[in-house]
């Protein structure tokens, strides 16, 4: 990946993590976990996928499926700053003028379908793959799911069944940010050895660092992984990625600052440059 | 015409439908020859499947989606209040062996809370056709509209020549003073044995074949409550959310009361065996059914003939 263009999706995922923290006060939303997928959602719209504000009813764009859907405030914040939301729409968070609240729904331009209810898009992801096959049609059809999410049978029985069908246009992508709501993903139910599980099931598998664009750049370039399986992207992230204050912890999923707190956080987003998340900042606390 | 012939003839007509099933194919094993990719199994997964079939309705798709009606409403529940329910979306649910149909399976097997399921989610529309040819005669209007459907599908041949289909109103096979039997789905066939019974007793017997009930037939319903005499419902279901409390419901919105004889399964599970002997056990020939009417109306001690009962073929 070039440089400039590395800077500026660098630039655009910090206007995003701005809009994240900025929701996260009179009412609040889930900061962690929209974090760390601040970045992999900023390359995917910005960069990969062929879905833009103008051509949301056209049946050869590209799908991208938020099945963990709580991380709306990097879907909508994402959604901001490549206009297919209206920024003024951000100020009725939580309220019941309009529809933004803390799950996604097909009142927001650019979500292809509500969720909230973990395990529902792999399945519904793969109705949309079978159908765009069966048109003879291209699209990439991308779902992003939680590692918690993994929890859910449904998940996998997706798997089983667009492994069976041989869907090779579905992607299916891990915030592996090492966290369920409350506490570490392996301290609950062990996701790992990760890869292999999703190898086991019939998919085509890689492991990336998911905050890295050149990285992601490489992994979804090279979709579809094969002809005959579908693909996995594991993407390796941080919850809370961005905010040094509250990385990687387990009580900074949904979070609820005072109007003070987010202009501190603010500040603290600002002073972070990307060198400076280091491995340090990977280790779980 | 048969079940798999109304399909296979509306899918090369309108590429929009898709079959698809969670390995349940007693009615449609020659649609995949036929369809092709238009033919989707995905095996044993009722939630993937409606799921799926969720994201083919998003591209324009009209899934006709086939398991058993059991595993469907209760297993993909959340599927189908979820991604079906919320998102208002034209799948056509077929389930298969609903009520007392699935007879010597047992408890686990018993879709007996499927209508009152079904018709708790918004926007769905619940439908329990008397039998095949009452099917036949609803599911191109079913498949033709725009809502989310389910269908507890019947395929027990006719006893009774029906009259054409409209969406949303009941069957009124005959109109009486003395009592009026209101059902669906496949008790139809029995409480027509029970009218005949009670009409060559002298009584004057009213029944209804409900059809829809989602939408109900309001009209119809209070038609027979304005008559004033015993209603009698009768369903091979939970006496919880069926059409008992659909016509609760009713009676209570326009502030009426009415004298009802509910025929339901009471907060258990009935026992399994071949048909006629379920049937038998759980009071639901159209013996029993006379029977149990006519102690209502306080003749205990009239007696009424066994009729044979068709069983039912086994289908997985």
């Amino acid at each position: 990946m070039i440089e400039s263009k590395r800077d500026e999706l660098a630039a655009l995922a910090l206007r995003v993590r701005e809009h994240i923290v900025r929701l996260s006060t009179d009412g609040g939303c889930f900061t962690g976990a929209s974090l760390s997928c601040a970045d992999l959602l900023v390359y995917l719209y910005a960069d990969c996928l062929n879905v833009r504000p103008d051509n949301l009813t056209d049946p050869t764009r590209d799908y991208l499926f938020l099945s963990k859907g709580h991380d709306v405030p990097a879907l909508y914040g994402t959604f901001v700053e490549l206009g297919f939301l209206d920024k003024a729409r951000l100020a009725q968070h939580l309220s019941t003028d309009d529809h933004i609240y803390w799950h996604p729904n097909r009142h927001v331009p650019g979500v292809e379908f509500h969720s909230g209810s973990l395990g529902h898009l792999p399945s519904v992801a793969l109705g949309v793959a079978m159908d765009c096959r069966m048109r003879g049609q291209d699209n990439k059809v991308i779902v992003i799911t939680g590692d918690g999410e993994l929890n859910e049978g449904t998940v996998w029985e997706a798997l089983l069944v667009a492994s069976a069908h041989q869907v090779n246009n579905l992607t299916l992508v891990v915030d592996r940010n090492q966290f369920q709501a409350n506490v570490a993903t392996e301290d609950l139910i062990p996701l790992e050895p990760l890869a292999p599980k999703f190898e086991a099931f019939g998919c085509e598998v890689r492991r990336i660092d998911g905050h890295d664009f050149a990285q992601l750049e490489d992994a979804f370039s090279a979709l579809p992984f094969s002809q005959t399986k579908p693909s996995v992207i594991i993407c390796d992230t941080v919850r809370g990625r961005g905010l040094p204050s509250i990385e990687a912890r387990a009580d900074r999923w949904f979070c609820n600052f005072s109007a003070e707190e987010v202009e501190e956080l603010l500040r603290e987003l600002h002073s972070q440059e990307a060198t400076t998340l280091t491995s340090e900042t990977l280790t779980v606390r | 015409m048969t079940y798999e012939e109304l399909i296979k003839e509306t899918a090369l007509a309108d590429d929009r439908l898709v079959v698809m099933t969670a390995e349940n194919r007693a009615l449609i094993r020659n649609l995949p020859a036929v369809l092709g990719p238009r033919f989707i199994d995905t095996g044993i997964t009722e939630q993937t499947l409606i799921g799926a079939a969720a994201g083919l309705a998003l591209r324009g798709r009209i899934p006709v989606v086939h398991a058993l009606a059991t595993f469907l409403t209760l297993r993909a529940f959340e599927f189908i209040r979820t991604d079906v329910g919320i998102g208002q979306l034209p799948v056509k649910l077929s389930g298969f062996v609903p009520g007392f149909l699935s007879d010597g399976n047992g408890p686990t097997h018993q879709a007996i809370e499927d209508v009152s399921l079904m018709r708790g989610i918004p926007g769905m529309t619940v439908f329990a056709p008397a039998d095949e040819a009452d099917m036949l005669a609803m599911l191109p209007a079913i498949w033709a509209s725009p809502a989310p459907a389910y269908v507890r599908i019947n395929t027990r041949p006719a006893t009774y020549e029906h009259a054409p289909f409209e969406m949303g109103k009941a069957e009124i096979v005959a109109e009486g003073t003395d009592v009026t039997i209101l059902t669906y789905g496949m008790l139809f066939e029995q409480t027509l044995v029970a009218r005949e019974l009670l009409q060559a007793q002298g009584k004057s017997v009213g029944l209804v074949n409900l059809r829809s009930l989602k939408p109900i037939d309001e009209a119809a319903l209070l038609d027979v409550v304005r008559r004033g005499s015993l209603i009698v419902t009768v369903e091979d279901h939970f006496i919880t959310g069926g059409l008992y409390s659909i016509l609760a419901e009713v009676l209570l919105r326009n502030q009426l009361t009415a004298r009802v004889l509910p025929l339901a399964l009471e907060e258990r599970w009935y026992r399994p065996g071949r048909l006629s002997a379920v049937l038998e056990h759980e009071g639901f020939t159209g013996q029993h059914i006379a029977r149990r009417i006519a102690e209502a109306l306080g003749e205990g001690n009239a007696s009424f003939a066994a009729r044979p009962i068709l069983e039912n073929q086994f289908a997985e």
